[in-house]
């Protein structure tokens, strides 16, 4: 792991990874994307509402998935000082909170038809909706200092304490009645969906993913990019007042 | 130890410490984090008519009637059922052995409720599938949890 924490080797590897990850993205959102809009079968109990199951889902496992690796980074740089993984974890947080974003408002689009309300203050939705707050805060917390570094430390000490709510979400539905149903795909006992459902389900997620890592690389880069001014602009304000 | 060595167990105890608390909390509260009552907890408890709550359940096969406006069905967990009255739109999902939830109050032993909505379960499959299901005689109903 501290291999990769070094952002010379994370320029190269992005530049071989990112056409690759760009090129999954594109292509299984495309497929997957058809399968679900047109050539996947309605459901017997929902009819063609189901189909907002197919960004639905997905953009919750993103939500969750993306905090996950925000946490882990947010670890990393406060144990091992790893100078990557504050601009890994800022880098994650957008992609995070836009798809936790989008699992509420789909997922309200798909409650009014199916549900009968748009929303309901159960244990999975409410939790769902502090994620994003979480995203929110951190956001807001790591440019609320003026020295990065003192926001990149609040920033990930809050990223990891919000991480207690993700089993929350997770088995909100197993612990509490809720509204909304239990899980379909990660499951003891196996996925409860059909076939042909579940594969354009794991297409979107698949192709989500890739998206993330294609964002995670471009962002990175930037990061490293603006890091490296800081410090030359650091440098210059230094000769300049020394020269005088 | 290195203060590596250190922070990493700071931050491992913490974590741990943190998500103890929670869990804590989560099973102190847990009666109020429930969305619904069932009928048997309805029975059982014995809650006073006139507060306003949630029950959910399997809407009874062959209880619903419609008059009007005015439907009236029985919600049941198999080992109990509890009558409910509504006058309202109805969900396009609300049908006979399918779940729901109401939200109202007890009155004179029926529950009156101003809100129903349905629930579906994490099942999904064609229609086709479904059917052949039932045909072949594999189908379990749909009303495990």
């Amino acid at each position: 792991m501290h291999r990769f924490a070094n952002p010379a080797r994370f320029l190269r590897m992005a530049k071989v990874i990112l056409p690759y990850s760009s090129g999954i993205a594109v292509l299984s959102l495309a497929a997957g994307l058809w399968f679900a809009l047109a050539a996947s079968p309605a459901d017997y109990q929902q009819g063609d509402s189901v189909r907002i199951m197919y960004v639905h889902v997905p953009s919750a496992w993103m939500g969750m998935f993306c905090y996950v690796a925000m946490a882990v980074f947010s670890a990393m740089a406060l144990i091992w000082k790893h100078p990557l993984a504050d601009l890994l974890a800022k880098a994650t947080a957008p992609v995070g909170a836009a798809f936790t974003f989008l699992c509420l408002v789909t997922g309200s689009l798909w409650g009014k038809p199916m549900w009968g309300t748009w929303w309901a203050w159960d244990a999975r939705l409410t939790s769902m909706l502090i994620l994003l707050f979480l995203y929110l805060g951190y956001m807001a917390l790591i440019n609320a200092f003026d020295d990065p570094e003192r926001g990149h430390k609040a920033a990930a000490i809050l990223a990891l304490v919000g991480a207690v709510n993700i089993p929350v979400i997770k088995w909100s539905v197993d612990w509490w009645n809720t509204l909304h149903q239990p899980a379909s795909v990660v499951k003891m006992g196996g996925p409860a969906i059909d076939p042909s459902m579940l594969v354009p389900l794991l297409l979107m997620a698949l192709g989500f993913k890739a998206y993330w890592i294609s964002i995670l690389i471009l962002r990175g880069r930037a990061e490293i990019a603006a890091q490296k001014i800081r410090i030359i602009r650091m440098a210059q304000i230094h000769a300049a007042s020394r020269g005088e | 130890m290195t203060r590596k060595q250190r922070r990493l167990y700071f931050v491992l105890l913490g974590m741990a410490a943190l998500g103890a608390a929670v869990a804590l909390v989560l099973t102190a509260i847990s009666d109020s984090l429930v969305y619904f009552y069932s009928p048997t907890d309805i029975v059982s408890q014995r809650i006073p008519e006139g507060r306003r709550m949630r029950i959910g359940g399997l809407v009874e096969e062959g209880s619903v009637k419609k008059d009007g406006k005015l439907v009236s069905f029985k919600i049941t967990d198999i080992t109990n059922t509890v009558p409910v009255a509504y006058a309202g739109i109805l969900p396009d999902l609300f049908r006979e052995g399918q779940g729901v939830v109401v939200e109202g109050r007890m009155e004179k032993g029926q529950f009156a409720a101003s809100e129903v909505l349905a629930k579906h379960d994490e099942k999904y499959m064609p229609k086709e599938v479904a059917d052949a299901l039932k045909k072949s005689g594999q189908w379990n109903d749909g009303k495990s949890k």
